[in-house]
């Protein structure tokens, strides 16, 4: 087991061109908690992670944004509600929605900050169940043309790790039709829905493909020996997770 | 100092899992008279001076953008209580 990366390690981990080029910015507001874990995936994928605060009132020079999991103010008021109005989220709310269509994923609180933002259509309430529930999960990945998917193939299923209690994804019957019909619905929870989601619906996209939201949670599964395959053989492999960061890279190299 | 309260209540369409567990605890108690629980908020918003309508109004705002997410919940009510 020696030859296996170590965890703190993230620095011995050295980006090359022309992927280096890439900057993924990464924000942690007050109770984030997978923000290195999601810097640590931009590096293993071969990018450049940049830290960015909350309350940075500028967006830097970044070519894309994660907002990582965790629990932003403490979950208070509703999940991802008090994040939603820090500064620099209207600085990637702007860039999302401009003509250069900044490529943003929403990790789990970063998807509820998301929809909070009206960046994604929908919510997020309680587990139909009540409970804390943290698992290896089971996804289909339905499309394969976001900044965030494209290299996987539509259909593929990968398993990465779900943690979360506001995990119920719900919006009303309209907007669900239309976001199926729109291919939007991205991925989809396989053999088990975890918490009383609409329609099995883990994770789904902007009308451009360029925000995506999903509760599980990649950046987890990044790195063999560290993932869902090595804790409990559930299925799929250590690293199902790495393919959202390489996505987003070679979205970004090949557009430049 | 007078008050806004502001009352925030899952829409009826939404399934309120938290107001689902307490009716369900209630018969374990013996309170076996309600078939139903929804859960809110109650947000008191506290004034220095007087409430006049610009400030109800900013109140309103407050809690259609922040206090509510429009998605999944209502606003029920926006009311002044004087102290």
């Amino acid at each position: 087991m020696t030859e296996l990366p170590l965890i703190g390690e993230a620095s011995t981990v050295a980006a090359e061109p022309p992927l280096a080029g890439a900057r993924i910015g990464v924000v942690t507001f007050p109770g984030t908690l997978d923000d290195r874990d999601a810097a640590r995936a931009v590096r293993l994928a071969g990018g450049t992670a940049v830290e960015l605060w909350h309350a940075d009132k500028e967006l830097g020079d970044v070519d894309a944004v994660i907002l990582p999991g965790g629990f932003s103010y403490g979950d208070y008021l509703r999940a991802g509600a008090i994040a939603r109005f820090a500064p620099l989220m209207s600085k990637i709310i702007d860039a999302a929605n401009s003509d250069a269509k900044l490529p943003v994923l929403g990790i789990c609180n970063g998807f509820q900050i998301l929809t909070e933002s009206h960046l994604l259509p929908g919510s997020m309430i309680k587990n139909d169940h009540l409970k804390f529930l943290c698992r290896d999960q089971v996804l289909r990945v339905e499309n394969s043309n976001t900044a965030w998917t494209v290299d996987y193939q539509a259909g593929q299923e990968i398993t990465i790790p779900l943690k979360n209690q506001d995990g119920q994804y719900i919006a009303d019957e309209k907007t669900l039709d239309a976001l199926e019909a729109e291919g939007r619905v991205v991925f989809r929870y396989v053999g088990f829905n975890p918490n009383g989601s609409r329609r099995d619906v883990a994770g789904i996209s902007n009308a451009a493909g360029n925000v995506v939201g999903l509760m599980p949670h990649p950046e987890h599964a990044v790195e063999a020996g560290f993932g869902p395959e090595s804790l409990d053989g559930v299925g799929g492999s250590d690293t199902d997770g790495l393919g959202f960061f390489t996505s987003v890279l070679t979205k970004i190299v090949g557009g430049k | 100092m007078p008050r806004i309260v502001v009352d925030v209540m899952p829409k009826p369409e939404i399934l309120d899992p938290q107001g689902k567990a307490i009716v369900g605890a209630l018969p374990r108690l013996g309170f076996t008279s309600f078939s139903s629980v929804r859960q809110g908020k109650r947000f008191e918003l506290t004034v220095d001076g007087e409430v006049t309508e610009d400030i109800l109004a900013q109140a309103r705002d407050a809690a259609e953008t922040l206090l509510s997410n429009p998605v999944i919940e209502d606003v029920v009510n926006v009311e002044v209580i004087e102290a």
